[in-house]
């Protein structure tokens, strides 16, 4: 059977593990950031009460393997509890071990806010939830967004081993249709492409995001300026955005 | 000499009583009693770490109190007595009171996510709950005030040092404090542009009743808006007065001394 033979015949299959794989990457991204979010900011309270828990839910899933995180909740859970199901089980787990290390993240970007901005807010008897969401959080989000992007990125790759609660994602397709060719040379440079283009589509997407969020706090050019060269297939000088100043930022 | 606007001659605007405040194991201010009246412009002064700006930190709340207790027009700021008890004043209580108390830093503290419009309107919107149409106009009267009436849309990384900080005393006075508090507010600018600040300050000195506590090392700036100077030293009060006397025949040679080197580096 001959390479292309053998990728038509595997094509649908491969193309339902390509499926699955970015529904994991993209499913538990977001739910990840979600975790990552809530832990964070309570990670960053000065109450030990809302710090605890959080810091107890981190370090748990930090500390201890994804892969052995999942077979408990696949294989352990269901000897004396709900029984998940391998998607649920897939998502619970890449969900919460990617979000706790993002909530790092997230809160040492907090801690990163200069102490004036947080006095500004004092001064003006901001409320906690105003604060965050207006002013804090807004500038913590251009320092925390290159952490989160390596994260998700992580999280792409790390998804493969959810195999090992029998799913059939990207790379374990990609492995049983080596069983039925020796085109391993051939299989490996198919995987190191489609993972290698998927993870630059995420992080040019959440480099955008950056630069707007970058913008806003009046540091770098608009969107409009980044993506204008691309749109309009013309190459704008480079020295000229910096030099306008970023008024009109909303 | 200026003097006070006589209002209600009831309670004083700002009162520490027996206010002790330390740093771990440090002592920075101890057994602090004074009384401000309601539009009063008192300067304080005194040698580097003498505890100046913890005052204005402890009526901001910006710090938490070691000891004693503070009052804002008579009610309890952080401590309250309580069947003989000192025990905290609650959440709601603290915030009214706050609400009253505005603060300019010396690092101006713009947020840069927001326009300097959207800097001086987010508080009074969000948090007196005054229509936007209305907090919009006040920015404006405001900018105009401080000589900015064509920056409203610029961003605050666009503007230099001395226009930030004319901006942070607008959107400080956008919220109608009761009370001021400054804290070298010139300090980080460059010496051309501090003269404007301080004629923008003049200027609201003049014509608004607000009462204000001014940390500052411009002393003829603080001799022309003070009606009172106290100068500290150690933590301690040690001498206040009219800043006629404190600046021509001060009571204490400490106070003559320290007068004396500020004004040989200016
Ligand atoms: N957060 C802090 N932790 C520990 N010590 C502090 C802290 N803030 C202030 N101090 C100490 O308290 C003392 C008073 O500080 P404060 O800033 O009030 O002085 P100051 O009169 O404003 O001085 P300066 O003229 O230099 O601004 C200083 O000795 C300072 O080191
Ligand atoms: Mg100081």
């Amino acid at each position: 059977m001959n390479y292309l033979d053998a990728l038509v015949m595997h094509g649908p299959r491969l193309w339902d593990g390509l499926l699955l794989t970015l529904q994991l990457t993209v499913v538990s991204g977001l739910l990840a950031f979600v975790v990552a979010v809530v832990l964070g900011l309570m990670a960053g309270s000065t109450k030990l009460l809302v710090r605890l828990p959080a810091r107890i839910i981190i370090e748990f899933f930090r500390g201890t393997s994804l892969l052995v995180q999942l077979m408990w909740l696949f294989y352990v859970l269901p000897l004396f509890g709900p029984s998940l199901g391998a998607m649920l089980v897939a998502i619970f787990a890449l969900t919460l071990n990617y979000g706790a290390y993002g909530a790092e993240a997230v809160r040492a970007s907090l801690t990163s806010v200069p102490q004036g901005q947080w006095e500004a807010t004092a001064a003006l008897s901001m409320s906690w939830p105003h604060k965050m969401r207006r002013i804090i959080f807004p500038q913590a989000w251009a320092l925390m967004l290159p952490s989160l992007t390596n994260l998700w990125v992580h999280l792409l790759k790390g998804s493969s081993i959810v195999y090992i609660i029998g799913m059939s994602e990207f790379t374990f397709e990609l492995l049983q249709l080596r069983r039925t060719t020796d085109w391993l040379f051939a299989l490996a440079i198919v995987g190191l492409v489609v993972y290698f283009i998927i993870a630059l589509v995420l992080t040019q997407l959440m480099r955008l995001f950056e630069a707007r969020s970058k913008y806003k706090l009046g540091r770098g050019p608009s969107l409009k300026e980044i993506l204008s060269p691309v749109l309009t297939n013309k190459i704008s000088p480079a020295d000229e955005p910096a030099a306008v100043a970023p008024g009109g930022a909303r | 000499m200026p003097t006070p606007t006589d209002a209600k001659p009831a309670m004083p605007v700002i009162e520490f009583r027996d206010v002790e405040k330390q740093f771990d194991t440090k002592t920075v201010l101890k057994e602090l009693n004074f009384t401000i009246e309601r539009g009063e412009r008192v300067t304080l002064i005194g040698p580097s770490g003498s505890g100046k700006t913890t005052i204005l930190r402890l009526v901001m709340t910006l710090e938490g109190l070691t000891d004693g207790y503070i009052y804002i027009d008579g009610a309890p700021l952080v401590y309250e007595q309580r069947d003989g008890k000192r025990v905290p004043v609650s959440k709601r209580q603290q915030k009214l009171l706050t609400t009253r108390i505005g603060m300019v830093f010396q690092q101006f503290n713009l947020f840069p996510n927001m326009t300097v419009l959207e800097n001086i309107i987010e508080a009074p919107i969000h948090v007196l709950g005054i229509n936007k149409r209305d907090a919009i106009d006040r920015a404006h009267q405001l900018l105009e005030k401080v000589g900015l009436p064509d920056k409203t849309d610029a961003h605050p990384t666009a503007l230099s040092g001395g226009q930030q900080q004319r901006v942070a005393i607008a959107r400080a006075l956008a919220m109608d404090p009761e009370i001021l508090l400054l804290d070298e507010v010139t300090s980080a600018l460059d010496p051309e542009v501090v003269v404007d600040v301080l004629q923008v300050l003049r200027d609201v000195a003049a014509t608004t009743d607000v009462t204000m506590l001014i940390v500052t090392h411009e002393m003829s700036f603080a001799r022309d808006v003070s009606h009172r100077v106290m100068m500290l030293d150690g933590g301690k009060i040690i001498e206040s007065a009219d800043p006629e006397t404190i600046f021509t025949n001060p009571a204490k040679e400490r106070t003559k001394k320290f007068l004396a080197a500020v004004l040989r580096d200016a």
